[in-house]
């Protein structure tokens, strides 16, 4: 299928690329200014000790080595986020193409409502103040005051003061706020599979939906199911602003501190730029790698 | 795998028709797929429906809201849905916002400009680039969308004063480029759009389009951006959605060039006895991004229904 694709660099005169430079050209210079250039200056911050009034002073592992000696802090945030990372990153992904792979084969109504309510809660905005209310931890709270009703608990539990259900909790709350993207582009990426791709199939000796799905839904999908991936992998890492309003920071036992939200104290509380700089720096690697794992993972399942 | 290999061989069968296989054409034959039952689907749609309920708590919770009177917001339990409702919520709001310096129409109209010219030009912007990074044909293409994927995934707290210095240098602040220009350098699209183009919109559409002599910008435009609609539809709700809840921190001060949400967050700074208006105040700005919801996705639908991809 990609015998004689393009034509190789030198043949294609400059005439012929130049609109594809023109095209390109619009994104690619505000990408690199108001992208790569603070990433860059990112960076190098994070190699100084700097408070944002003085000027940055060049102190460099420094930062790197006080994250990894002497602050207990960061090296249990780590942790949170990487547990938090392990277990909803995967079960977001998972539900959201199981979801819009259900809904997708209703009829074009269904499909809409339906979808209209699994993305409400990216519409509703940041609307996650309702599961204070649920979990409120006196005997008025709706959790509360069903498990009480029941007979399932006989005194009201304080959910966001014990480290026990914090972590759960928060879990839940971040899978019900991360459908949004992945479903969507999940439900969009169904729904360009060509219909002669499943007929062509069926022709072919596709005996079941589980066979159809195995060899014509999925790879077909691999492009959007990528794109899904790393806009798990992305919520997942960067989970911060629920735990905080949830849990409050820090929250009790350090439960469920996440390193953005360690990195944000520091930023916007303590002054430290060069040393959030540098914890950016150590979660973006950790994203990167799990980001190329995935891709291995997915390389590997695809054959 | 047998069966794959058959299967791309019936790939290039359709990508590449056959003269003689013409009454083939998609639509002529009945489509065979395995699709559930009747009683499967009923099934199936009672669990969805409960799930979705679930989802659509919140939503449910401040449109509830927005309509209790002062007397059940303050009530102790606290009641999740509406017993007594009233209007009262939404009719003060022009008497608190009698009290801004500029008409609310100004906030409006530079709300919704702002969104609709964002979100067009971003489209565009964004689907072009990642045309170009999936279609194109020059050095280090590979890299370069390594770089714009990875991007996404450095975390922006640090970025805030890197980023104001730059504005102010090429004096975008308090302008409206401030409110436009920064979207522009997101990632999102471009890798959403990419990954959509390389998914779906096979190259040998793109060549059998240059063999009729058609330019570059008119393939992009007539064959690949209605290929992948339903992309770049999903991709205006989630812009539009962002752009207009958008609130620029310390890069706007001009009382005319601000925009609803940086002016609710005024009117419904007044406490208790203002919940229930700025519940209300909540409702009023999900009510465009819902709009611009159901029109993309019947639209999505519609693109659908015409069948994917087509010779």
């Amino acid at each position: 299928m990609k015998k004689n694709k393009t034509k190789s660099l030198k043949q294609e005169s400059f005439r012929e690329r130049f609109p594809m430079y023109v095209m390109f050209a619009p994104f690619f210079i505000f990408f690199v200014l108001f992208t790569i250039l603070p990433i860059l200056s990112s960076i190098v911050l994070s190699f100084t000790s700097y408070d944002m009034i003085s000027i940055p002073k060049f102190i460099g592992f420094d930062n790197y080595r006080r994250m990894i000696v002497n602050d207990p802090t960061f090296l249990i945030t780590v942790k949170n986020t990487l547990l938090f990372a392990v277990i909803a990153g995967p079960l977001g992904f998972l539900l959201s193409f199981v979801l819009a792979w259900f809904v997708n084969e209703f009829s074009p109504k269904v499909r809409t409502l339906l979808s209209f309510m699994f993305y409400a809660p990216a519409l509703a905005g940041n609307a996650y103040f309702i599961w204070q209310v649920a979990f409120s931890g006196d005997s008025y709270g709706y959790v509360n005051s069903m498990l009480l009703s029941i007979g399932i608990i006989t005194e009201p539990i304080v959910w966001f003061k014990n480290a026990t259900y914090l972590m759960p909790i928060l879990i839940i709350v971040q899978l019900w706020q991360s459908m949004g993207i992945s479903f969507l582009s999940n439900i969009s990426g169904l729904q360009n599979v060509s219909r002669d791709m499943y007929e062509a199939g069926a022709i072919d000796g596709i005996k079941s939906r589980w066979q159809e799905l195995r060899y014509i839904t999925l790879p077909s999908m691999s492009h959007m199911l990528m794109f899904s991936a790393v806009m798990q992998i992305q919520s997942s890492f960067s989970v911060s602003a629920i735990a905080v309003a949830l849990a409050g920071y820090p929250s009790k036992g350090n439960a469920v501190d996440t390193i953005v939200s360690l990195m944000s104290d520091v930023a916007t509380v303590r002054y430290e730029m060069g040393y959030a700089s540098s914890m950016a720096v150590v979660l973006f690697l950790m994203m990167v790698t799990t980001r190329l794992l995935v891709g291995k993972i997915m390389a590997v399942v695809q054959k | 795998m047998v069966i794959v290999d058959k299967i791309n061989a019936l790939k290039l069968k359709i990508f590449k028709p056959n003269p003689n296989k013409q009454s083939l054409a998609p639509g002529r034959l009945p489509c065979r797929r395995y699709t559930r039952t009747k009683f499967g689907d009923f099934v199936m749609f009672v669990m969805l429906a409960a799930a979705g309920l679930f989802t659509m708590l919140p939503l449910i919770y401040a449109v509830a809201t927005s309509f209790k009177p002062l007397d059940e917001l303050l009530i102790f339990p606290p009641r999740f849905l509406v017993r007594r409702p009233t209007l009262n919520n939404y009719l003060v709001l022009p008497d608190l916002m009698a009290a801004l310096k500029v008409p609310l129409s100004r906030y409006i109209f530079n709300g919704v400009s702002n969104a609709i010219v964002t979100t067009s030009v971003y489209i565009v912007v964004s689907s072009m680039a990642a045309y170009v990074l999936c279609k194109g044909n020059f050095k280090h293409k590979g890299a370069i969308f390594m770089i714009v994927q990875f991007s996404l995934m450095f975390n922006s707290i640090t970025l805030g004063i890197p980023r104001y210095l730059i504005y102010s240098y090429l004096g975008m602040i308090d302008t409206y480029w401030v409110y436009i220009l920064p979207h522009m350098a997101a990632t999102l699209g471009v890798f959403l759009m990419k990954q959509y183009i390389e998914g779906y919109v096979p190259d040998a559409f793109i060549e059998a389009a240059k063999i009729d002599g058609a330019g570059t910008f008119r393939i992009f435009w007539t064959i690949v951006m209605p290929i992948v609609k339903p992309a770049w539809l999903t991709l205006t709700l989630f812009t539009f959605r962002d752009v207009w809840s958008e609130i620029p921190s310390g890069t706007i001060f001009t009382e005319q060039l601000k925009t609803l949400p940086q002016i609710m967050g005024q009117i419904t700074a007044g406490g208790a006895a203002r919940a229930g208006s700025a519940m209300a105040t909540t409702v009023i700005m999900m009510i465009p991004p819902i709009i611009v919801y159901l029109i993309s996705q019947s639209n999505v639908i519609e693109a659908m229904s015409s069948a994917g991809i087509k010779e």
